[in-house]
């Protein structure tokens, strides 16, 4: 706990140092990471991540040091060989995309493990280290690193900023783009080059065999949050920068370990919880609605056989026992009374001698599911000739679900019928 | 003695990728091959923690059951969450593959795995651990266990060929006829997962994708028939794990990683020389036509 | 239209509707079809012509219905049942020979473990020589035309020798000799009492090449005898006006998540 707090306090300068130059890294990977995923190449990521291995080794090879700017340098023309190889094997030959990828990234890799335990064995002591952009070490963020990272880093966020509108084009109509005039072709290759950047700078805080988790993940995540592209990049970030914390925290009370992998756990959690929870688009709220879609369902259904019991004997607001709506509508005693209670409870039903009454207000919603019913029964009778004996089922759910545009678009459609395909009459509200 | 048992284990680890790999690059599942070869490792970590050894069953079906696992959050991710679908692979496989490499920095006393043997492998200590019955050195245990696992995925590939061929080629006739592709792809699954984890110690959960990718690419642009596509695919792998080694002597470096780029200068040979799809025969036809 | 079938019928479809991500592109399809006829779908792009077969060919969950083939259900005659699915939904750059994937019809009578014998080679062969694609037998699938593509994939569904083929656009990509040659070879099939059920867009053929149509458009405009069936008005209906609050009712369903049918909603959760 005292290193936590030691560590959040920020009082450390080279923890300042540290943190900072972690979020920076994650922050501004997941937001180029976010045109990777809208432009549904997330993998394409992965490949560059493995493929900068073998620059990084070559930069180290030919100057002898671990300066960062040659080390960028490598991987930046690595990352970028290897997206040429993608496409070109995609275009020029008869293997699809993903067989492209997997290859070149392994082999890519490959190549760089050869050149790693080459510099390993070479006995130049300059070499250690290196491994660390295997999986990551953001805890060696200090001094000239940071400054060659960070500036990276920098310019990735200033491009985003000045062609954030093209960018969002491209992602969404690249077609459109170019039908307007956009120079495409340059805008990718912008894209493309942030891309590769945005990997050869990551890899310092995450490493390279995990950076495609920090490219797609954090804006997967924020994917099931909102529907704008500008929030979702901002949230991306936040997770991005969430994660990256998370890590430098981690490289600093356990040196040891490497902090890709935590970095990594940190933001799957939160897409997890994201996949799972987040407003609308998440998997309990999808279920959480199914759940509520059903009682209405059940609700509209009890009501409904109450005035059908009314029908029959011309009085809507009789009263009903229990056991007669369930003649009307098959379900266990016990989760007939809780509706029931609950309708009361809303004001649809009141108590009365025996069991039930509609309420003026239950009447109405009951009569409007009716309605829809029968007419919904009568539309798919006349509009598309289907058979009397099987519009039942379907107009069974549609009751339940038509917004009053649709009912009233329906009612015009129509125009306004008296009885439904079973010449039962179609209850209006008083026009 | 040493070089031909490591070579003898890589090639046998190189023909049941190469074999599984060659249904993979067809289904356009090569990325899910990736994904399942990273994401076994906890399953690899878990069963080591629970058995206390390398060499268990306990193993193969642990981490054969996470593979299972991997195929099966991807599609989960895909059609619940709906994740366009090689988001849904990124995210999963980079997620159990993380928790695996932690899994190992927390237990680094108790399990005898390391960051570098994830990365590419232990294939040159396979001549240190023999198998020893009754006092007697029967050569290396991992020479069994790989035998083991290719003749099983050779009867496998054998048994279900018609299958696997049709599920591969056209799924929605397969389906038709009454062949259930989804079946067949959970046993192929089944089958990459068992292999990976099995390579895992040879080659670790890296090199063996340009395992299972590069000689069936390679097959790929040699020839249109099926069945000539499985054998050069394997011998393509074969060719691999030999220069490989040979070249990883030579430059004393990782063999694991030099027989990937061989796969890769294998495949790129291939690539410009192959006289039906080579870049140089198809550049001639286009000038002759 | 159903007192003309006295037989059998080759297809029944009973109150059928399929959805895509819960919007219904096929609304309650009830229809009957009887054997021996040369069957075309016709519809507009989008009208659930394929969907139709696929949903037949136990391909697709279905919302609701069911469908019978020769009174029985689906598994207990796949052997009898044939399909051709769109030539593009496969790769033709396949490793594979022409030979391969019209053995491929074989698979459904062989079983697990058994492969191809001698027999089923001759039958193969047979039915590429009823295509005249003999010549190509060894020939690799990805040398193919759009239209050898066609044939291969028919000599195929021939080798199933099935009573009920369903195509799927056999004439898309075809050179007209070809479409030629595959309507006479299916003529033939009709007259040997088999049903063949095609779906098809180019509506100045269809009173030439079909006995029977089916007028589709998200719902069954039609179903009968091509004379009395494909009328103007008919098709004014096809290819007319779509109907929006249908379409509207299909996308608000999707969008609110809402079960098909009442009873599917238990199961969600």
């Amino acid at each position: 706990m005292n290193s936590f707090l030691e560590f959040f306090s920020f009082a450390d300068p080279n923890i300042r140092y540290v943190a900072f130059g972690a979020v920076l890294l994650t922050a501004s990977s997941a937001i180029v990471g976010s045109f990777t995923f809208l432009n549904k190449k997330s993998l394409i990521g992965d490949a560059i991540a493995h493929a900068v291995l073998p620059g990084i080794c070559l930069g180290f090879i030919v100057s002898q040091t671990k300066n960062p700017v040659i080390l960028i340098t490598g991987a930046f023309i690595t990352g970028w060989l290897s997206l040429l190889a993608v496409e070109f094997i995609t275009a020029r030959t008869r293997l699809k995309e993903d067989t492209a990828i997997g290859l070149v990234l392994s082999v890519f890799f490959g190549i760089g493990i050869v050149m790693l335990t080459v510099i390993q064995k070479s006995g130049n002591a300059a070499q250690s280290g290196l491994d660390h952009f295997l999986f990551g070490k953001a805890a060696a963020l200090v001094g000239d690193d940071l400054i060659a990272f960070g500036s990276v880093a920098l310019i990735l966020l200033i491009v985003v900023y000045f062609l954030f509108k093209e960018f969002a084009l491209l992602a969404f109509d690249k077609d459109y783009a170019r039908s307007i005039g956009f120079p495409v072709r340059i805008i990718e290759l912008v894209l493309t080059s942030l891309i590769v950047l945005a990997v050869v700078i990551g890899i310092q805080a995450v490493g390279v065999v995990l950076m495609a988790a920090i490219l797609i993940t954090p804006a997967a995540a924020a994917r099931f949050w909102t529907n704008k592209i500008t929030v979702m990049i901002l949230l991306a970030s936040i997770f991005g920068a969430v994660s990256g914390l998370s890590g430098a925290y981690i490289s600093y009370i356990a040196p040891a370990m490497p902090t890709g992998p935590w970095i990594v756990i940190v933001i799957s959690t939160i897409a997890f919880i994201s996949f799972f929870f987040a407003p609308k688009r998440g998997v309990i709220n999808r279920l959480f609605r199914q759940a509520t879609i059903r009682r209405t369902i059940n609700d509209e259904n009890v009501l409904k056989a109450f005035y059908q019991l009314g029908e029959e004997n011309k009085n809507f607001f009789n009263p009903h026992p229990a056991e007669a709506v369930l003649r009307k509508r098959r379900m266990q005693h016990g989760a007939m009374i809780k509706i029931l209670e609950r309708l009361q409870a809303q004001g649809y039903l009141e108590k009365a001698k025996p069991g039930w009454t509609l309420t003026e207000e239950g009447k109405l919603r009951a009569q409007r599911v009716v309605k829809i019913h029968r007419l919904w029964e009568l539309y798919l009778t006349t509009e598309l000739r289907i058979a009397p004996d099987h519009v039942h089922d379907d107009a069974d759910t549609i009751e339940h679900l038509l917004t009053p545009e649709l009912e009233a678009e329906l009612e015009r459609i129509l125009q306004f019928p008296k009885a439904d395909p079973h010449q039962s009459e179609i209850p209006y509200r008083d026009r | 003695m040493n070089d031909i048992y490591i070579i003898t284990t890589a090639s046998l680890v190189a023909s049941s990728c190469a074999l599984l790999g060659c249904f993979l690059i067809l289904r356009k599942m090569a990325m899910v091959g990736d994904a399942i070869s990273h994401a076994v490792l906890p399953g690899i970590v878990i069963a080591f923690l629970i058995s206390g050894s390398r060499d268990s069953i306990t193993m193969l079906i642990g981490a054969g059951l996470i593979g299972i696992l991997t195929t099966f959050l991807i599609e989960f991710f895909h059609k619940k969450a709906k994740l366009q679908t090689d988001a849904s692979i990124g995210v999963t496989f980079t997620w159990l593959f993380a928790v695996g490499v932690v899994l190992i920095s927390l237990f680094a006393g108790k399990v005898d795995l390391d960051q570098d043997c994830v990365l590419y492998g232990e294939i040159a200590y396979v001549p240190i651990d023999i198998l020893i019955i009754n006092n007697e050195s029967f050569g290396p245990r991992a020479l069994y266990i790989m035998s083991a696992i290719l003749f099983a995925i050779i009867l496998f590939i054998y048994i279900g060929y018609k299958e696997l061929f049709l599920t591969t080629f056209d799924p929605a006739y397969a389906s038709a006829i009454g062949i259930s592709t989804s079946l067949w792809h959970y046993l192929l699954m089944s089958a990459v997962s068992l292999t990976t984890v099995a390579s895992f110690e040879s080659v670790g959960a890296i090199l063996v994708v340009a395992l299972l990718i590069a000689p069936a690419a390679t097959a790929y642009l040699l020839t249109d028939n099926f069945k000539l596509m499985l054998v050069i695919a394997c011998l393509a792998g074969i060719a691999a794990s030999v220069t490989g080694y040979y070249v990883a002597v030579w430059l004393d470096s990782s063999i694991a990683g030099s027989i990937a780029m061989m796969a890769g200068v294998i495949f790129t040979f291939t690539l410009i020389f192959s006289p039906s799809h080579g870049l140089i025969s198809k550049r001639l036809k286009a000038t002759i036509g | 239209m159903e007192k003309e079938i006295s037989i059998t019928p080759a297809l029944e479809i009973h109150d059928l509707t399929v959805a895509f991500d819960r919007k219904p592109v096929l609304w309650n399809i009830d229809l009957k079809l009887p054997q021996g006829k040369l069957v075309g779908i016709i519809g507009p792009n989008g009208a659930g012509k394929s969907t139709l077969i696929k949903a037949v060919m136990g391909l697709l969950p279905l919302s609701s219905g069911f469908a019978k083939l020769f009174d029985q259900d689906l598994n207990d005659i796949r052997t009898r049942v044939s399909y051709v699915p769109q030539r593009e939904s496969v790769d033709w750059d396949f490793p594979a020979s022409v030979l391969d994937v019209v053995l491929m019809g074989r698979y459904g009578k062989l079983g697990l473990f058994n492969r191809p014998r001698k027999a089923d080679r001759d039958a193969a062969m047979d039915c590429l020589k009823q295509v005249g694609m003999e010549q190509y037998a060894h020939r690799q699938i990805s040398q193919l035309s759009g239209g050898q593509q066609q044939r291969t994939f028919l000599a195929r569904a021939l080798a199933q020798q099935a009573d009920i083929y369903f195509m799927d656009e056999p004439f898309a990509g075809v050179d007209a000799a070809t479409e030629k040659a595959i309507i006479e070879l299916l003529r033939n099939m009709t007259q040997a009492n088999k049903t063949v059920i095609v779906v098809h867009h180019d509506l100045q053929s269809v009173p030439q090449y079909f006995d029977w149509v089916i007028l589709l458009n998200t719902r069954l405009i039609a179903c009968g005898p091509t004379a009395s069936t494909f009328t103007q008005s008919n098709l004014q209906e096809t290819y007319g006006g779509k109907l929006t609050l249908l379409s509207d009712v299909g996308d608000l369903i999707k969008r609110e998540s809402f079960p098909n049918r009442e009873g599917s909603a238990k199961q969600a959760l």
